[in-house]
């Protein structure tokens, strides 16, 4: 494994997110308010915090799922859609693996070329074998694997991932973790990451923030080499810095 | 609403979870032969009643003496033209009927302000039991094709369109979600995800539809009619020809079954996606 060693995407082909006075209110309740933040090209952010912070309004917002009430969204690059998984695969059933993972190609998708690019993504989660067959069939390790190649497959710049690996049982949340990994530093796309396991959130990203009452209320850099070793001390410490700051503020 | 009742496809039992039945079990299980064993034996039983004077002749003919008047009118010509015509009416009726259904069902699933103005008006229609209209479509339309037409088409447009209805109401809106982040088009996200996903509600639908066909179809050739499978019963009646009528009857069950057949072969192509559709024996 050449890229083992690598802490760093070789070549950075995200996109920069900056957030200016961000708002969402749904009704009279203000889930998110006045946000500010600047995403680097590249960078793998992990957002925490507790359950209705707003952290996955936040990324809907940042997947152009939800508008937001007041602020605003700028990507460095337009152009490129941002590609969001979801915590369930929400694959189609009633299409082939591989047909589904041509969904990620929008109108290309039913090209010889986009054929070929749906199968070297599967290839990349290690899923060939399975091209063929029926989501049913798939465990739910595969069945987000395939979820993966379907929002890979078109090379985005940004990937907005929803708590992706929270259905999962632990071996393969391990698993799914280096997987991902592996292809952030191979794609170099910017990654946000919502997730509720802290653990998780310092494994995988360079930067770590935390959303309460609607606000940034924690950001700290996570500056460990990569891949991070499991019960690493200076992850202990960080975790429990942050698991205190969310266990604290009941 | 016994017409939503059933929502999910009925072949959804696996007869792998079954109580231990042993190698006869095992076999009847496997045997393409098994459906029709309960059939046969019933004729049998039926022939063998009739033969020993059980049940007199005049009142239930024997298989032999229904078989006979089935080949006494295939010479004629009268059973394959009465046929014919039945099952054109049937066809007919289904095709009118489950295209308005279909068409209505999708336009108020998708759209809220068309179910806004119709379902309201749909399910009111719906509680008239549509064979209670056949003094008014006699007074209409006569015993002419437009009766029966009619009739059938009304009493297929509403399992179909309840169903399909239902279908679209009911595709997880997760995957429209995730079809709209992926840019799909509206007619994408029809043809892709929308229609797919109440495929499996449209069938039931269907297969509903059939049985309301053919039900419709009896009634109105026994009461209003000059040709098919119906009138052929009635005309045999006035003569007492009891084979005649049981012959009839007997043409329904298997044009039937031969519907649901087809029903179930298109569904087995069309859903193989399906966990319940897939190979039972596996």
């Amino acid at each position: 494994m050449g890229a083992a060693a690598r802490t760093q995407p070789l070549v950075s082909e995200g996109v920069g997110i900056a957030l200016r006075g961000l708002g969402k209110r749904f009704g009279t309740l203000d889930v998110l308010r006045d946000i500010d933040l600047d995403i680097p090209a590249g960078q793998f952010v992990a957002i925490v915090g507790r359950s209705g912070c707003g952290k996955s309004t936040l990324l809907r917002i940042l997947a152009g799922l939800d508008q937001p009430s007041s602020g605003e969204v700028a990507f460095s690059e337009p152009g490129s859609p941002p590609r969001i998984m979801f915590q369930e695969p929400r694959l189609l059933p009633w299409a082939r693996v591989i047909a589904n993972v041509e969904v990620g190609l929008g109108r290309q998708g039913r090209t010889p070329e986009g054929r070929l690019r749906a199968e070297q993504a599967l290839h990349a989660v290690g899923l060939d074998a399975k091209s063929g067959e029926w989501p049913a069939v798939l465990s739910g390790g595969q069945k987000q694997r395939v979820a993966l190649a379907r929002a890979l497959v078109s090379r985005p710049r940004f990937l907005a991932l929803d708590e992706p690996l929270g259905a999962l049982d632990a071996l393969t949340r391990i698993e799914m973790q280096s997987l991902l990994e592996q292809v952030w530093l191979d794609q170099g796309f910017t990654a946000v990451l919502v997730t509720h396991d802290v653990s998780e959130a310092l494994t995988l990203a360079d930067r770590v923030i935390m959303i309460e009452d609607g606000q940034v209320s924690l950001d700290i850099a996570v500056d460990l080499p990569r891949p991070r070793r499991r019960g690493l001390a200076e992850i202990a410490a960080l975790e429990e810095h942050i698991l205190s700051r969310l266990i604290h503020r009941t | 609403m016994s017409d939503t009742a059933l929502t999910r496809p009925a072949r959804a039992f696996r007869p792998g979870i079954q109580l231990g039945l042993g190698d006869i079990g095992a076999g009847l299980l496997a045997s393409a032969a098994t459906p029709w064993v309960l059939p046969v034996l019933l004729l049998v039983l039926w022939q063998v009643l009739t033969q020993t004077g059980f049940i007199t002749d005049d009142s239930f003919p024997s298989p032999s003496a229904v078989a006979r008047a089935g080949w006494r009118l295939t010479l004629s010509g009268e059973l394959e033209r009465n046929i014919a015509v039945s099952f054109c009416r049937a066809m007919s009726g289904f095709v009118v009927g489950g295209a308005i259904g279909l068409t209505l069902g999708l336009a108020n699933g998708l759209s809220l302000l068309s179910a806004r103005l119709t379902d309201t008006t749909l399910q009111m229609v719906r509680n008239i039991p549509h064979l209670s209209l056949i003094p008014l479509v006699i007074l209409w339309f006569g015993i002419d094709e437009d009766a029966k037409l009619f009739l059938t088409s009304f009493g297929v447009f509403f399992p179909i369109y309840i169903n399909t209805f239902h279908g679209v109401r009911t595709v997880d809106p997760h995957l429209v979600e995730m079809g709209r982040s992926y840019g799909m088009s509206r007619w994408e996200l029809f043809s892709r995800v929308v229609l797919p996903g109440a495929l499996p509600s449209i069938f039931v639908g269907v297969r509903f539809a059939l049985g309301v066909m053919w039900l419709t179809l009896i009634v109105s050739e026994t009461i209003a009619a000059n040709s098919g499978i119906g009138y052929m019963a009635m005309q045999a009646r006035e003569f007492m020809q009891t084979d005649v009528v049981v012959l009839a009857i007997l043409i329904y069950a298997l044009l039937g079954k031969t519907a649901d057949s087809v029903v179930r072969g298109i569904e087995r192509l069309t859903l193989s996606w399906h966990p319940a559709f897939r190979k039972v024996a596996a």
